[in-house]
């Protein structure tokens, strides 16, 4: 494919300047990340450092203080249609009603998202197939993180934001977990995902943004001020 | 558009199915209510007959309350409301196909059981008929009315009474021409101005609603 320089590079989804305030509390500030097609971010951080946070704003659900995320020349943030086409947002949360059946949560999902993926083939890899007929209520923690999981692989967007993924998930599921991220990889489509634990991606497509790094400074002026 | 609308609508109607017990609760409540002015004020049959369509609707009016809290609390609580916001379906539509399955589940039960607590209260003959109209008129505006402090309370752990208190005082105008509209055509007059404010009402809250409630979820997320 004869792609020009300057297509590859606007084709990447990078966040510039990105500050986030919340309550009186300043999170992160001047953080600035780039994603391109085929790439995982790996958000790092301790408990508090912004990793939720950055994925909120990310996913529109919390407003930035400041800075911009754009894809192809395009600020996204806050912009509903293009987030709702493009990004899939596995939240600490699994957003599945525990008096419904998996299939009945998914199936429901499905048509909000509009689409029409077939949900035991997807149940399968993620190896939750067995349960697609029982209510979430009576799965475990883990069975249920397997079965929100199941609703990112039918969700048509092309990049995942992941919120401690591997929650609840027992080694085998991890397994499946880092295999089907690394095939969402090679499709060409983009994962951000915060976690403490190795996810297993292949190492020339992730990288790592410390969330250490963009803790808030007191501005100069504040510092001699002091003084 | 619609089949979205009815696709939440049918997913909480099924919440609702299979939790079971808050709509029998409510109806329970309703009847417990209504039972309550006979034992307290006597069975003369000429007060209660007065007071009847009165208590009737106060006592719609609480059942409807115990249950508004419900509409976005458990989306809200199991991460559901982030999902719906994400989704390509307007947050407004969302909060519109959820007041309409809250009076579903909650208004339409009362409105069925009204006839028998009427007996119980020793409402008149001709009163029935303009009793459940008003009801199925003015209790859409309830459900709507509630969604938007249901909506603003959905952040806060212990919502409920709060909610009360915001809630209640916008019902009043509903309560008023519910019962004025019946008790009108019981003395024999007309009671189409009573009607068509009850459904301005009911009409207004579902134009309100959705923009309002929508917008203080956005903003209790953050």
């Amino acid at each position: 494919m004869g792609f020009s320089v300057s297509d590859k590079i606007s084709d990447h989804l990078s966040g510039q300047n990105l500050a986030c305030i919340r309550g009186d509390r300043p999170v992160f500030s001047n953080l600035a990340f780039d994603l391109p097609p085929g790439r995982a971010l790996i958000l790092l951080g301790a408990n508090g450092s912004g990793k939720s946070s950055l994925m909120k704003i990310i996913a529109g659900l919390l407003p930035a203080t400041s800075g911009e995320i754009s894809i192809q020349g395009q600020n996204i943030l806050g912009d509903k249609d293009w987030i709702s086409q493009n990004i899939c947002y596995l939240a600490h949360k699994n957003g599945m009603k525990p008096e419904l059946t998996v299939a009945e949560n998914l199936t429901f999902w499905a048509r909000l998202e509009r689409h029409d993926g077939d949900i035991r083939e997807q149940a399968v890899k993620i190896g939750i197939d067995h349960c697609l007929d029982l209510p979430v209520s009576y799965l475990s923690s883990g069975q249920a993180r397997r079965a929100a999981l199941t609703r990112i692989l039918c969700h048509p967007g092309n990049i995942w934001l992941l919120d401690e993924p591997t929650v609840g998930l027992d080694s085998d599921g991890v397994a499946l977990l880092s295999g089907l991220m690394n095939d969402h990889l090679t499709r060409g489509g983009r994962i951000l995902a915060a976690t403490h634990i190795e996810l297993g991606l292949e190492a020339d497509k992730s990288s790592v943004l410390n969330m250490a790094d963009f803790a808030y400074q007191m501005p100069d002026i504040f510092e001699e001020s002091l003084l | 558009m619609i089949s979205l609308i009815l696709t939440i609508i049918a997913r909480d109607l099924r919440l609702s199915l299979r939790r079971g017990s808050t709509t029998i609760m409510v109806m329970g409540f309703f009847v417990m209510v209504v039972i309550m002015f006979p034992f307290a004020i006597g069975p003369e049959q000429n007060i209660l007959q007065r007071m009847s369509v009165g208590v009737i609707w106060v006592a719609a009016l609480l059942s409807c309350l115990l249950s508004l809290d419900s509409i976005f609390q458990s989306d809200y609580e199991d991460g559901s409301l982030d999902q719906f916001i994400l989704s390509p379906v307007p947050l407004e539509l969302v909060v519109l196909a959820k007041c309409i399955a809250h009076w579903i589940t909650t208004s339409l039960p009362l409105i069925i059981i009204t006839p028998i607590l009427g007996i119980l209260m020793n409402l008149p003959e001709q009163g029935y008929f303009p009793l459940i109209l008003t009801m199925v008129l003015g209790t859409p505006a309830l459900s709507f009315i509630g969604g938007i402090g249901a909506s603003l309370t959905v952040t806060l752990r212990r919502g409920g009474v709060l909610l009360s208190l915001l809630i209640l005082p916008l019902y009043i105008p509903v309560l008023i021409f519910g019962v004025l509209a019946v008790k009108a055509t019981i003395g024999g007059y007309p009671a189409t101005e009573h009607l068509m404010l009850l459904i301005s009402f009911s009409l207004f809250s579902a134009a309100i609603t959705p923009w309002a409630a929508a917008a203080a979820i956005r903003s209790g997320l953050e």
